[in-house]
């Protein structure tokens, strides 16, 4: 039999390859659903209406955030919130009842990078889409409008990665549940209210009393949105202990996802396959 | 018992067993009340100590009613799950450990799955399969121009899938298992709902591939003109157990003793005396089936050809779907 001309699959030419690959089929399949993902991008308008609430309501100038301030925050929850979305266990979780995870799981590839790829391309997609709705922003809010200084937009954006990463390894671990039970997604439900208020999306954290935000500051829900949108409008923040935070919590969440995708493939049962 | 295992199998399946714990609810309001308060579970065991081995370039089917083990076999040869008890080993490797050098040498084909990619043509999924799997860009496009053209698929690979037909959509589910050049290729249905064209294609294709490539083929399927046109040896599973590992023929000798002899006579023939031959299965004026047992065969067929005013005569053993039907129906195995 003829031997298959492979190259190793260590190094970062194959890498790439592979990277580039997975992304441009999943941009591809990504504006098949561009309708749809101009929806969920619309469906993140939450912090505008918080916008509307908070600037309306005499509590936000108890803040200490005047309305610029607040509107730049709201804006900057927005845009990170578009950009840190993950939606691995609902995919993951259909994937592996419908039995499309075993033609996955025999190839040379771990499924999360799939997922991983699927994300980067939707991201790619909202940009455009995220660009336009800041633009009316803007227009409708033109006190508000302002730039970054070069050293906050690189820290956002390093930050905003971070967050995405954090959020993608969180759908991880509870993606890996779906080995021990059929109905996981239930526990996106569960955490969405924390997540909700205690991110940052819907007040920023200065709005909660001391009590509250010192245990806010134990979960990881602040580094999805708050520590980014901080960032990006210039509000207050300590900048090396999040990135600190950030990097702690996702070592940990590797860690336990490796632990979890172990213990659970060898409970898989290529059910529907 | 377990077969002495010789060095260069590629397939090695050592006591395989697997069993499921399956939740046990009964009926009505009453049985759903006892289910939610006290969970009852019941083991199945889907595979009982299986054991057999294949060598490299062998085409072997796998037959087995529903439920009988084949797919969950197939799943623990692959390493998608692992076994109870038991062992297997495929191109030397421990399947379930699922090392990359592993999954690189092998592929599954399950007639009803896909991996190709549902709205994108057949051509994006084949280029992440190359990146995938180390092919670098010309040897991958070589191999696509080779294995469509055995399949005879052209401008299909350029639609989306969702506009292919089945036929097409599974010869593009097989360009794609293959790509890579697997050495061990477990194919469970592949031919499943297709149009008979269709099957005779992928056959042919298969047959094929393994000749040209050298491929180990494992093969499940319904159709028995699938087995019978491409493997010289069958696996029979029943009831998670293997029945039989031998030849077609083989299995057709153990399942029917008999051999059904087809007669036209001149004129017809009072049944009395048709059946000092064997056992009627039919009389229909002049055409006469009867059943002879094997050892008493040619004996037999002499005796008819001398006594009776024979126009025609045919042997043949009855068809294995049927066989193997009955056999299944029946629930007991001789």
């Amino acid at each position: 039999m003829r031997s298959p001309r492979v190259r190793p699959l260590q190094g970062l030419g194959h890498g790439w390859r592979v990277a580039r690959a997975l992304f441009t089929s999943q941009y591809a399949l990504m504006l098949e659903y561009r309708a749809e993902i101009l929806l969920w991008a619309l469906a993140g308008l939450v912090p505008f209406v918080m916008l509307a609430v908070w600037i309306e309501s005499p509590a936000g100038a108890a803040l200490g955030m005047g309305p610029t301030q607040l509107a730049r925050y709201f804006l900057a929850a927005f845009v990170v919130r578009q950009f840190t979305v993950a939606w691995v266990l609902a995919v993951f979780e259909e994937d592996a009842l419908q039995g499309r995870l075993s033609p996955m799981l025999l190839q040379p590839l771990h499924p999360f990078w799939r997922y991983l790829a699927s994300h980067g391309a939707e991201q790619a997609i909202r940009l455009p889409i995220v660009a336009m709705i800041a633009a009316l922003f803007f227009l409708a809010l033109p006190w508000a409008f302002w730039l970054p200084t070069p050293q906050r937009a690189l820290l956002t954006l390093a930050a905003t990665f971070l967050a995405f990463v954090l959020n993608f390894l969180i759908q991880c671990t509870m993606a890996c549940l779906c080995f021990w039970s059929d109905r996981v997604n239930a526990l996106e439900r569960l955490i969405y209210i924390p997540m909700l208020f205690l991110s940052g999306l819907a007040a920023p954290l200065e709005a909660y009393p001391p009590a509250l935000r010192r245990l806010a500051e134990w979960t990881p829900f602040p580094l999805m949105v708050h520590f980014p949108a901080q960032l990006l409008s210039g509000g207050e923040v300590r900048i090396s202990s999040g990135f600190t935070a950030l990097a702690l919590w996702i070592t940990g969440l590797l860690l336990l996802v490796s632990v979890l995708w172990r213990a659970g493939v060898r409970r898989y049962g290529a059910m529907g396959a | 018992m377990a077969p002495s295992f010789s060095a260069n199998a590629i397939i090695r399946a050592d006591g395989l067993s697997k069993t499921y714990r399956v939740a046990a609810k009964d009926p009505g309001f009453a049985g759903t009340l006892r289910h939610f308060v006290q969970r009852r579970y019941n083991d199945v065991a889907a595979v009982r100590d299986v054991s057999f081995q294949i060598h490299p370039g062998e085409m072997v089917g796998f037959l087995g009613p529903n439920g009988a083990g084949k797919t969950t076999t197939l799943k623990m040869l692959t390493g998608l799950i692992h076994p109870s008890a038991g062992q297997a080993l495929v191109a030397g490797c421990t399947p379930h450990r699922r090392q990359a050098h592993f999954l690189r040498r092998i592929t599954l084909v399950m007639g009803q799955k896909q991996q190709l990619l549902w709205d994108l043509p057949a051509l994006d999924s084949l280029r992440v399969n190359a990146a995938v799997y180390g092919i670098d860009e010309a040897e991958s496009r070589q191999r696509i121009h080779d294995l469509a053209e055995m399949l005879e698929l052209g401008e299909e690979l350029r639609r989306p899938l969702r506009k292919l037909s089945l036929g097409q959509r599974m010869k593009a589910e097989l360009l794609a298992a293959l790509l890579h050049r697997p050495e061990v290729l477990f194919l469970d249905e592949p031919t499943l709902g297709l149009d008979v064209n269709a099957q005779a294609r992928v056959r042919s294709f298969l047959a094929d591939y393994n000749q040209r490539f050298g491929a180990t083929v494992l093969l499940t399927s319904h159709y028995m003109a699938d087995i019978t046109a491409l493997c010289p040896r069958v696996l029979l599973i029943h009831e998670g157990r293997l029945f039989h590992d031998g030849s077609l023929e083989a299995l057709t000798q153990r399942l029917a003793p008999c051999r059904e002899v087809r007669l036209e006579l001149a004129e017809p023939w009072p049944l009395e005396a048709l059946r000092s031959y064997g056992e009627v299965e039919s009389c229909e004026g002049r055409v006469v089936r009867l059943l002879i047992r094997r050892d008493a065969l040619t004996a037999a067929v002499s005796r008819l050809l001398a006594e009776l005013p024979v126009r025609d005569l045919e042997v043949r053993d009855p068809p294995i779907e049927e066989l193997i039907g009955r056999l299944f129906v029946q629930g007991a195995l001789p």
